[in-house]
């Protein structure tokens, strides 16, 4: 009897969820709807939801445009470049912690992570100032050394996790059958920490892809990735909301498609740890 | 497991982490205590003069710091509110066999991956804006007249677009904890004859409590530093209402040049986040034991 | 080829002493058991001996020669682990080709082993699989053929069984017999399981605390237990032990009698006690006896014993199996 209210259960749960869901993406959708309307549509009163003249209009303007496309590689050289680059520093600091923990090894940790907490605002000065002395003002090389700085505490704290989950028996199997150091790295451990390097680069190149305060307070035009460069539109002249939508859609989509794959590195690289 | 050689290599390997982390804390940290006791202003030119303690008492009394302050707390507050509120809720309805589950979760868990431009701009553009946006239409379809976001109710629209944001970030985690909850715990209510209800104060709800702290705590950390969505939409107006402490330091740093004023704010922030990170710390500290 | 001496091995991790000298010479080609309770550190001995853990002090000898030194990929010993460790993003032939592969072998010559090595071990038709693909059974299998295939000096065993359901140890157990002899390569096979121990060794090492107890044959440990703690170690159900008067009379602090060595009658000479339990296997009976000042006492027959719960019984222990302890729990024997 009790079993039975379950068909109710998933019939209200199913409506329910699909309505939250529906309402929270509705902003994303409209965007994208918006993308495929002329410029005229995308303005109009009342709005259209569905019947309208779709056109990819837009999106062609926006690949002609170099302007879009020149932003768009500069976020991926930023995002792709601050990752790879914190991964190398990371890596080796994550397994010497996760194979050869010392007493000291859990407080340096917790000290990475908490220098992931100071706010960014609060060492906006000197870092402008320095910043600028030494040329880095709107250059790739300024933003990808600030965003790998501050990614660094996450991706360390990820891998190690990740190693931590590595069996120490694998390993030792791996050194009874006569491999060396080297070759234990090589043959057993980066296969097995494969998923968990490949998790790890994913959810930081999201991070580093929408990161919004250092690529807009220290790029200009040469080195600003897409954020900045939507930014830049913030006070709307004429009819481009069409347009505009069409490239924040391109934008976004990547980084929608990554995050769906990022889930649950969302959870073990942004609480520490501290959920399960 | 590990020999002398090993622990060697291992201290080596460690090295450029720490150290590089550590000149990033350190540097920045001393030069802006450095220049907080300065009054320098890139407008004046490179002249330094050292006034001591006078930028923080200027700053701490300035009525924009203290609007500031108030900005930052009922943002930082009511993003919370909404999205632990609304947060748990949802979490549990995704935690029930629901149909087509995980295309639920890719449009839940969306507005978290657009990056915080974008977002301001949807909302203020397309949603917000009183005349041709969604909102507007649909006022007028009631009868209302429609309102006019940022300026009638700047800080709570910053708000609306930072809960938006942050809500997939609460419900996965309280998802993941609820996921956790072992089912007997459940069923074995289930015999004592617990109604759902009590089932969830009683045995739902506890479990949830460490969960929610963390999302307290990160959310906080986080949203202390609410900067993107501020610059791309009202850039910290009208008059003060949207800004907040970072905006404040912002505005005062790269739009007065006030170099001074704005170190002294930036420690002020720092100090803030530090009371919040040192609770973080703890409760991770802790997991990391088990 | 795979004699192996510990000369006074220590090993102490910061404060806490694990090892407590041992001193053992195990001969090439025997199958020796460490056993003991939890905790007396016979996993570590084997750790010690692998090389997985440095010893604090002592000389551990392969062959003759000093390998305390030596990393465990120089040693030339194979182990097998408790949760089998197999390589997961290997196939089974690439696990136990995995250790030929590190000494550089030619590939056909690897080949050639793994198939040997998978007959024998009944592998062949999985050699592609992954280990994910196994049951426990077989992965606890294609553990032992990455050990064999490497024709090590000696086998080590970290409670290889542990892991499986009771009809699959008692199979494996056997298997595992069958190859050690059929190889003749030295076997160190570590269990808390005393019944593993006496089935499979050909000597077995008693470890309490940190501390060899007794090194030697099963039948020596049975018939002859050095002290209190193998004497009550060995053997199942528990030898009986008596202290006080009772003892006394025999010239000892305390004596101690298995259960199967206790003469069981209606009435006569010996010590009187009331059933508490009665267990009835059919094979066997289990009698517990509460013998008043003498304590609690267990007894077996072989066979079916008509007595239940409440019976009042008389227990009287045979003479020449009855064991003597001084005060320091050391056997006392002539």
């Amino acid at each position: 009897m009790a079993r039975m209210a379950t068909k109710q259960r998933v019939a209200i749960s199913t409506i329910g969820a699909w309505l939250a869901g529906f309402l929270i993406f509705f902003p994303i959708l409209w965007m994208v709807l918006a993308s495929f309307k002329t410029e005229l549509e995308a303005f109009a009163i009342p709005p259209s939801f569905l019947f309208f003249h779709w056109t990819t209009e837009n999106y062609a303007t926006v690949q002609e445009r170099s302007d879009y496309i020149h932003h768009a590689l500069n976020s991926i050289i930023i995002a792709g470049g601050s990752t790879l680059i914190a991964l190398l520093i990371a890596i080796p600091a994550a397994w010497s912690m996760a194979f050869s923990p010392t007493k000291r090894t859990k407080d340096v940790l917790l000290w990475m992570l908490s220098t992931k907490m100071m706010p960014p605002v609060g060492v906006l000065v000197p870092i402008y100032l320095i910043w600028r002395d030494f040329g880095l003002l709107d250059s790739l090389t300024g933003l990808i050394i600030i965003l790998c700085l501050g990614n660094l505490p996450i991706v360390v704290w990820m891998l190690f996790t990740y190693f931590k989950e590595i069996p120490k028996d694998i390993l030792e199997a791996a050194r009874m059958d006569g491999a060396t150091i080297g070759r234990e790295l090589v043959y057993v451990l980066t296969p097995m920490a494969v998923p968990g390097l490949a998790s790890t680069l994913l959810l930081n190149l999201i991070l580093a892809w929408n990161e919004a305060f250092w690529t807009l307070n220290l790029s200009t035009l040469n080195a600003a990735p897409l954020t900045v460069f939507i930014a830049s539109y913030s006070s709307p002249e004429g009819l481009f909301w069409a347009k505009l939508s069409a490239a924040s859609t391109l934008a976004i989509a990547p980084i929608l498609v990554l995050g769906w794959f990022s889930q649950r590195q969302l959870v073990r690289g942004l609480t520490f740890g501290a959920v399960k | 497991m590990a020999t002398k050689q090993t622990q060697v290599l291992a201290r080596t390997l460690l090295t450029p982490a720490v150290a590089l982390l550590f000149l990033w804390m350190i540097v920045p940290l001393v030069l802006t205590i450095y220049f907080s006791t300065l009054h320098y202003n890139l407008l004046e030119g490179e002249s330094k003069q050292f006034v001591g303690l006078d930028n923080f008492r200027y700053f701490l009394t300035d009525p924009a710091f203290i609007a500031s302050l108030l900005n930052t707390l009922v943002l930082v507050g009511s993003v919370l509110a909404l999205t632990i509120l609304l947060g748990i809720p949802l979490a549990l309805l995704l935690d029930q066999p629901v149909i087509g589950r995980s295309i639920v979760r890719l449009m839940v868990i969306a507005p978290f991956f657009v990056m915080p431009t974008v977002s301001a701009l949807i909302w203020k553009n397309l949603l917000m804006h009183p005349v041709s946006g969604l909102f507007a239409w649909i006022a007028k379809l009631f009868g209302l007249t429609p309102i006019d976001w940022f300026n009638d109710a700047p800080l709570f629209s910053i708000i609306l677009i930072v809960a938006w944001q942050w809500l997939p970030f609460a419900t996965l985690i309280l998802l993941t904890a609820l996921q956790s909850l072992d089912e007997e715990q459940k069923e074995a209510a289930e015999m004592d004859g617990a109604p759902a209800l009590s089932t969830f104060i009683y045995i739902t709800l506890p479990h949830l409590a460490r969960p929610i702290t963390v999302v307290i705590l990160i959310e906080t950390i986080f949203l202390l530093t609410v900067f993107a969505e501020i610059f791309v939409t009202t850039g910290g107006g009208p008059g003060l209402q949207t800004t907040n402490i970072a905006f404040l330091i912002y505005s005062q740093a790269l739009i007065q040049y006030d170099i001074g004023s704005a170190s002294a704010g930036g420690l002020v922030a720092v100090v803030i986040a530090n009371i919040v990170a040192f609770f973080l710390v703890r409760i991770v500290g802790r997991n990391l034991e088990a | 080829m795979g004699q192996i001496t510990l000369q006074n091995v220590q090993k102490a991790f910061g404060p806490v002493h694990i090892i407590k000298g041992a001193n053992l010479d195990i001969d090439d080609g025997s199958f020796v058991v460490f056993v003991g309770p939890s905790g007396c550190g016979k996993t570590t001995l084997l750790r010690l001996i692998a090389g997985l853990e440095d010893v604090t002090d002592g000389r551990i000898l392969i062959d003759g020669k000093n390998v305390v030194a030596v990393p465990p990929a120089k040693r030339g010993l194979s182990m097998v682990f408790q949760s089998y460790a197999l390589y997961p993003h290997m196939s089974v032939r690439g696990n136990i080709a995995f250790g030929l592969k590190m000494a550089g072998l030619p590939k056909a010559e690897i080949n050639r082993k793994v198939e040997a090595a998978a007959a024998t071990l009944n592998l062949t038709p999985y050699l592609e699989r992954k280990p994910r693909e196994l049951s426990g059974g077989q992965r606890q299998r294609v553990a032992i053929g990455r050990a064999i295939v490497r024709e090590p000096k000696a086998f080590l065993f970290d409670e290889p069984l542990s892991n499986l359901d009771a009809a699959l140890r008692v199979q494996m157990r056997l298997e595992v017999t069958r190859l050690q002899k059929q190889l003749a390569t030295t076997a160190i096979y570590v269990t808390h399981d005393q019944v593993e121990a006496m089935t499979m060794a050909d000597k077995i090492v008693v470890l309490n605390a940190g501390q060899i107890e007794q090194y030697g044959t099963p039948l020596e440990l049975y018939e002859k237990p050095a002290n209190l703690f193998v004497a009550g170690f060995i053997g199942s159900p528990k030898m009986n032990f008596v202290n006080g008067e009772a003892a006394a009379k025999f010239g000892a602090a305390t004596i101690g009698v298995r259960p199967e060595h206790l003469k069981i009658a209606r009435g006569g000479e010996g010590w009187p006690g009331k059933i508490t339990v009665a267990e009835h296997l059919g094979s066997d009976t289990f009698l517990y006896v509460d013998a008043g000042a003498i304590g609690t006492l267990t007894a077996r027959y072989i066979g079916e014993l008509n007595l239940s719960a409440g019976d009042s019984i008389v227990l009287s222990p045979e003479p020449s199996r009855i064991h003597r302890f001084d005060k320091d729990g050391k056997s006392l024997r002539a």
